[in-house]
């Protein structure tokens, strides 16, 4: 399996008797993903879908061999739940729950880098390495996943979750199957950049070119095409920068939280300029997507 | 959300970090007493949310009472950047020997809190980052052991500061770090923090940002300085965003609002986010003139998707209405089919004459396709892409149908 996912993939929903983790633990349930255990504090001896509900993530590790966490509960509670996460054991945390105080994720990430933990999210509606496991909400129930998810060797990583379904679908409406696809998440910060992720992808086997869907705002693109760049990375890479008329309307904010430009600071021209020096092919419509990925598919 | 300039101050001062002397004043008479209480030359600085309001004739100065009351009368008739000037601060004007600048906020590469400063601040600051990057001396700091003396000690070495100074810079360093820890801020920056004639440190401007999404956790805190929370735009919204803004608020289910306004003849129901911004940068790239900005996503329910139909619908100058979206997970299809023709059904419109396209797939697809169907609206499913279905909008619009 390519990266983050494999076959020992075993999952702890935190928050899981909420109304959003029911229906994302039913999808990945069908979708074959190994839902050992939930948390909810006061809900213990409950099941959803037949999963175990336990009071602590400590008590649900306990029973329950896991390596995996998705994190669906309040804002105000995602910090502790992360933290509780990782100090019980858990190795990848999927933080689907948005709108989470920048302070408190800058404590998350820098807990996690202490444990050697790795975090996706906030904000991220999960991954899904396809036809095997999937994480979080991404792709919605199982029918809707298999329509847009193939397994294949491109690699999509992307700052939207909408958008991680359509360009999936799009390829794979086109021939073109998914070695993974993660939803980075659409923070200002993220536990996993692209930046963070593209080591791991050079690593695995399965992955033969890299899709990034990005957004205006932040220096993600910025530090990945200096990345790219600087250790002359040796898989090739297609990107869209979605979001280029943000750039003439400095300080209004779109969509996720972190799609703001002020001056030069995030704007897309920026972005597509430093993409396309340090060699990454930068389409300008979404659906050219297709044909960039085609011809390095061809060509390796 | 962006503080202005007199709540900044009325805080920083709290924790005792030094700031002319001043007070808000509403009208030009206030302006005239305060300006004879100082007894000297004055500064008068607009309170809008704009930034470099300096170079838009934001901050002025008088001599005297007289003059004051007369530039205040002045400014409070002034607009800035669609702002409406509607308080002054009036504040004592310091003799100024030299501008620094210190700030903090976090870095989203290094995903750490970060603290700035540099021996040349004041309005030119970014152009001081481009071209004399040496200048700006930045440190990384863990979340969790907050600003240490030692490294605020460090870093105000770079100021160059006469004697005793430096030891004054290190207090005001760690109080701001202190302020920005505890409210929550993501950017709080003294610009300029001013060496004045007399030896001392003074923050003469600051600009202050509080985590939206922390206001939950900090509305006690900003009570106690009579700040509320409030939308925070780069320009004030029109009646209809407002109205859009109202849709979206009235029901928590889903998202169909976040409506920006443009002038153009091409009604939009576009989402969620990434596709929202994919499928406007289509529009324009095809020619197309696009009448608002809209998100619609996250399972948004018949009744609200409806209401923001009906207004798109009848925004003066909309010629037609195309609904594009990305694939669908979580959302429903046919909800924002139904949506869609039941705004038009409720508005009396012609929908086999009136130029609408559809393009839309995921969850319950095809139940929203045979709705589509049967009132005869031209639409699209996954084979067309988003891209594709821009331009055919475009197309639409010039053709009228």
């Amino acid at each position: 399996m390519a990266i983050l996912l494999s076959d020992s993939t075993r999952v702890i929903v935190q928050g899981i008797t909420g109304r959003e983790a029911v229906t994302f633990t039913k999808a990945m349930l069908d979708y074959g993903t190994r839902v050992v255990a939930g948390v909810t504090p006061g809900k213990e001896g409950h099941r959803v879908y037949g999963v175990p509900v336990y009071n602590c993530v400590e008590t649900a590790m306990r029973n329950h061999e896991a390596n995996t966490s998705v994190v669906s509960v309040p804002p105000g509670f995602a910090k502790d739940a992360t933290f509780e996460a990782m100090d019980a054991g858990i190795e990848l945390v999927n933080v689907f729950t948005e709108r989470i105080p920048r302070g408190d994720v800058a404590q998350m990430i820098e807990f996690a880098r202490q444990k050697g933990v790795r975090i996706v999210g906030p904000n991220s509606l999960g991954m899904i390495s396809p036809g095997r496991v999937k994480l979080g909400p991404a792709g919605g129930p199982l029918s809707e996943c298999n329509r847009a998810f193939t397994r294949g060797s491109v690699a999509v990583l992307s700052r939207s979750g909408g958008m991680l379904t359509e360009t999936c679908s799009l390829l794979s409406q086109n021939g073109i199957g998914q070695s993974i696809a993660i939803n980075i998440g659409g923070d200002p910060i993220v536990g996993s950049a692209f930046f963070d992720l593209l080591p791991l992808l050079e690593d695995d086997p399965e992955t033969k070119a890299i899709v990034l869907f990005c957004e205006p705002g932040t220096f993600q693109e910025e530090e990945t095409a200096r990345f790219v760049k600087e250790t002359s990375y040796s898989k090739r890479i297609v990107a869209f920068i979605a979001g280029s008329f943000v750039d003439t309307m400095p300080g209004m904010r779109f969509g996720h939280a972190a799609v703001i430009v002020h001056g030069e600071s995030g704007a897309t021209r920026t972005k597509a300029k430093v993409m396309r020096e340090a060699g990454i092919v930068v389409v300008d419509f979404h659906s050219e997507i297709v044909a960039a990925v085609k011809k390095i598919l061809n060509q390796s | 959300m962006r503080l202005y300039e007199f709540e900044s101050k009325k805080i920083l001062s709290s924790y005792s970090i030094p700031v002319p002397k001043g007070r808000v004043v509403t009208s030009s008479q206030e302006a005239r007493i305060f300006a004879q209480e100082i007894g000297g030359p004055i500064a008068l600085k607009a309170q809008v949310l704009a930034t470099g309001r300096g170079k838009m004739g934001g901050v002025r100065f008088a001599e005297s009472p007289q003059e004051a009351e007369q530039v205040a009368q002045e400014m409070l008739k002034a607009e800035i950047q669609g702002y409406a000037v509607k308080s002054l601060l009036v504040e004592e004007r310091l003799d100024i020997e030299r501008e620094l600048y210190v700030g903090c906020t976090y870095d989203d590469v290094k995903k750490t809190p970060l603290i700035i400063c540099s021996s040349l601040g004041g309005v030119d600051i970014n152009e001081v980052s481009r071209k004399h990057p040496e200048k700006i001396h930045k440190s990384s700091i863990s979340s969790f052991m907050g600003l240490q003396p030692y490294k605020a000690w460090e870093l105000v070495q770079n100021l160059d500061l006469p004697a005793k100074l430096p030891w004054a810079a290190q207090a005001i360093l760690l109080k701001l770090w202190g302020f920005f820890s505890q409210f929550d801020a993501i950017l709080a920056e003294i610009n300029p923090l001013v060496l004045t004639s007399r030896g001392e440190l003074a923050a003469l401007d600051a600009h202050i940002e509080i985590e939206d999404d922390a206001l939950f956790r900090q509305k006690e805190r900003l009570g106690r300085f009579q700040i509320e929370e409030r939308e925070d735009k780069a320009r004030p919204p029109t009646p209809f965003e407002i109205e859009a803004a109202q849709i979206d608020k009235a029901d928590y289910r889903g998202v169909a609002g976040r409506v920006i306004q443009f002038d153009g003849n091409l009604g939009l129901l576009i989402g969620a986010g990434g596709g929202s911004l994919t499928t406007f940068d289509a529009i324009l790239r095809y020619g197309g003139k696009p009448a608002n900005y809209c998100e619609v996503g996250g399972n948004a329910p018949v009744s609200k998707i409806c209401k923001l139909a009906k207004l798109v619908l009848s925004k003066p100058g909309v010629e037609g209405i195309a609904v594009i979206t990305n694939v669908y997970s979580n959302s429903r299809v046919d909800f924002v089919a139904r949506g869609l023709i039941k705004a038009m059904v409720e508005l009396g419109m012609d929908l086999k004459s009136y130029p609408v396209l559809f393009r839309s797939a995921g969850a319950f697809e095809e139940e929203g396709y045979a709705i589509l169907r049967k009132y005869g609206i031209r639409y699209y499913d996954r084979s067309v892409s988003m891209d594709e279905a821009a331009g055919l909008a475009v197309e639409m619009i010039k053709k009228g149908s």
